[in-house]
């Protein structure tokens, strides 16, 4: 066993009074050009410790890493796809890499190049009439789209519509979105097929509805069949119409948003557009809209004028909601983003929605011939597709999270669990279209061979994981006893 | 199958109801605490505060999920259970006993609006996938 699995002191557990990293201390100048009274009087509470315990400690802890760079990660709705070498190499170039966000416009004008033909790109894409990148996530996307919804109908004088619709299989940032920004939120419930309750949809919508929030295809990882009636409603009461790019991969290059009556969304290009996510971001949330909604957009965005691009800001768009960011969202995240649009191309993207469509429905069949439940075994997958382990619950009395952790042990990335609520013990599994086949068919035997696990020795899963620097954790204890802080005087 | 008293009244949002005279008292049911897991917060409502019949009154969460509370009869909030908020497992221990959540003065009568043990039970049923 190599020493992965060994549990390793954190940092402070190291410290030694008066160890220090001598040649890497920072020089403090004689004479600190700042108010008195903004300097601390005491030496922060740092760890001290060598220089090589330093590289050892930090070079062990990313050897646990886990990463779409090292095994597969089928995380539902989070699009885990690899990120090319090519395109980080290119935002690493030094003129990229070293610009500062205040340079003048007339030094900016490589990234603000790239930024506008990103702009376009999204623009062609989605079918919108314009876009704006400076959301840095998908949930900032999600709140600027829906502040636009409200500036829209308060520009109307039409303050009455304080409802935002959402489906019951909604990412749970949607409603937190529509509350963020002022509106109530009225739950649709979804039919046994996976799709929007048109009835219900028709009962609930009226000179209240401000619009609805969906993503297509849904969290279900089905096609929602009704959009165009679902976008006929909601307009003909006076509604608008949000979509979710989170599911973005699956029709990307095939169906635009504007086509199935989308007026406003988010894309998040940290999943469509292979960024580099997970542990927390950064992330990216451009938002797009119909001419109607352009005038709102969040500032800055990038023009073209005479071959000289130019930021747009306040005096430009009176009507703007306003900033989301210092400067330019997550510059770096929009470059990978463009970078990799351009390197794809139209066809490109095309392939992709296809390739990650097909090793989705390969995965669902292989997985239904060994048995498998789909949570809703009529319809095909999408880019995504939910397995329910209900019966087993039942049968062999294990969890969709005992199969998660016991996936760890095999040296997957557990799929996305209990998500959406409404489908019992499920695992939302989405494997991308970058995973070559003979990843796919070895995820799948470890599901299988798990599954015998799971009647001949229950407690190899009840127990996972088995080889992983920590075992099974207490959730329960660590939300019921929440405790944050490390606390240095506690000692090694 | 779940535990479901024959002496209480529910709602089809799994929500528990006890009448002992004027006062009701109301909880989440077994079943709602297994379908959710083991529970890490509790939110329960002001007492004297008042909510209509169906209005969102207070939140369970578990490490799954979180769920609204609606109460199940418009009434005015006389008692909440202070041992709950503290130590929310009661909820999952004693679903119909120590983990009662709130004590409502109802405006309306609460017979014509809520399930029986049956009812209830056929819906538990039914919602099985």
């Amino acid at each position: 066993m190599s020493n992965k699995n060994k549990k390793s002191p954190i940092i402070f557990e190291l410290s030694q009074p008066g160890r220090i990293a001598k040649s890497l201390q920072p020089h403090i100048a004689d004479n600190i050009d700042l108010p008195t009274h903004t300097l601390r009087q005491t030496a922060p509470l740092l760890p001290e410790i060598s220089e090589l315990q330093a590289v050892r400690h930090f070079t062990r802890l990313s050897q646990r890493n886990f990463s779409i760079d090292t095994q597969f990660y089928p995380l539902g709705s989070c699009t885990m796809k690899y990120n090319p070498r090519g395109v980080h190499r290119l935002a690493s170039l030094e003129g990229f890499l070293q610009h500062h966000p205040l340079s003048l416009e007339e030094d900016s004008q490589g990234f603000m190049a790239c930024a506008y033909e990103l702009q376009e790109i999204l623009k062609e894409i989605t079918g919108m009439h314009a876009v704006s990148l400076t959301p840095m996530a998908g949930a900032q996307g999600e709140f600027a789209g829906v502040a636009m919804i409200r500036a829209y109908h308060q520009a109307k004088g039409d303050t009455a519509r304080d409802e935002i619709l959402v489906p019951d299989a909604a990412h749970g940032t949607n409603p937190a979105s529509a509350v963020q920004c002022g509106f109530k939120v009225r739950e649709i419930p979804t039919d046994a097929q996976g799709n929007v309750n048109i009835q219900e949809l028709q009962k609930a919508v009226g000179p209240k509805t401000a619009g609805i929030m969906l993503t297509n295809p849904s969290t279900l990882g089905v096609f929602e069949k009704n959009i165009l009636d679902i976008a006929l409603i909601i307009h003909q009461c006076g509604g608008l119409l949000y979509y979710d790019g989170a599911n973005f991969n699956a029709i990307i290059g095939k169906i635009r948003p504007s086509d199935m009556g989308f007026d406003v969304m988010h894309l998040n290009l940290h999943k469509t557009f292979a960024t580099p996510h997970g542990g927390g971001g950064p992330g990216a949330g451009p938002v797009a809209v119909n001419a109607r909604l352009a005038p709102y957009l969040p500032i800055p965005m990038v023009a073209k004028e005479n071959q000289h691009y130019r930021w747009l800001t306040e005096q430009d768009r009176p009507q703007t909601i306003g900033r989301l960011s210092t400067f330019m969202g997550n510059a770096g995240i929009i470059l990978r983003a463009y970078l990799y649009a351009r390197l794809l191309g139209r066809e490109g993207m095309q392939r992709v929605a296809e390739f990650a469509t097909l090793n989705a429905n390969y995965l669902l069949t292989r997985l239904k011939a060994a048995g498998f439940t789909a949570a809703f075994p009529q319809r095909r997958a999408t880019h995504e597709f939910i397995i329910t382990l209900k019966n087993e619950a039942k049968t062999l009395h294990i969890t969709a999270l005992d199969v998660a952790k016991r996936l760890l042990d095999y040296g997957f990335h557990s799929p996305t669990m209990y998500f959406p609520l409404l489908v019992p013990e499920c695992l939302l599994i989405e494997p991308t279209e970058t995973e070559a086949k003979e990843t796919l068919d070895m995820f799948a035997d470890t599901l299988i061979a798990i599954m015998k696990e799971a009647e001949t020795q229950p407690e190899l899963l009840k127990q996972a994981p088995h080889t992983l620097p920590v075992r099974r954790l207490d959730e329960v204890k660590a939300a019921r006893e929440l405790d944050l802080v490390y606390d240095v005087t506690r000692g090694a | 199958m779940s535990n479901i008293p024959k002496n209480l009244r529910y709602t089809p949002s799994h929500e528990w109801v006890k009448q002992d005279d004027d006062v009701l008292t109301i909880g989440i049911t077994d079943h709602a605490q297994c379908m959710l897991g083991d529970l890490v917060y509790v939110e329960l409502p002001e007492v004297d505060s008042q909510f209509q019949h169906g209005q969102e009154c207070a939140v369970v969460e578990s490490v799954k999920a979180a769920a609204d509370i609606y109460c199940p009869i418009g009434g005015e909030v006389i008692e909440v259970n202070e041992a709950a908020l503290g130590n929310p497992q009661l909820i999952n221990e004693d679903p119909y006993g120590k983990g009662w959540l709130f004590r409502l003065r109802p405006f309306e009568t609460p017979a014509t609006i809520l399930l029986n043990a049956e009812e209830y039970s056929k819906q538990v049923a039914s919602e099985a996938h």
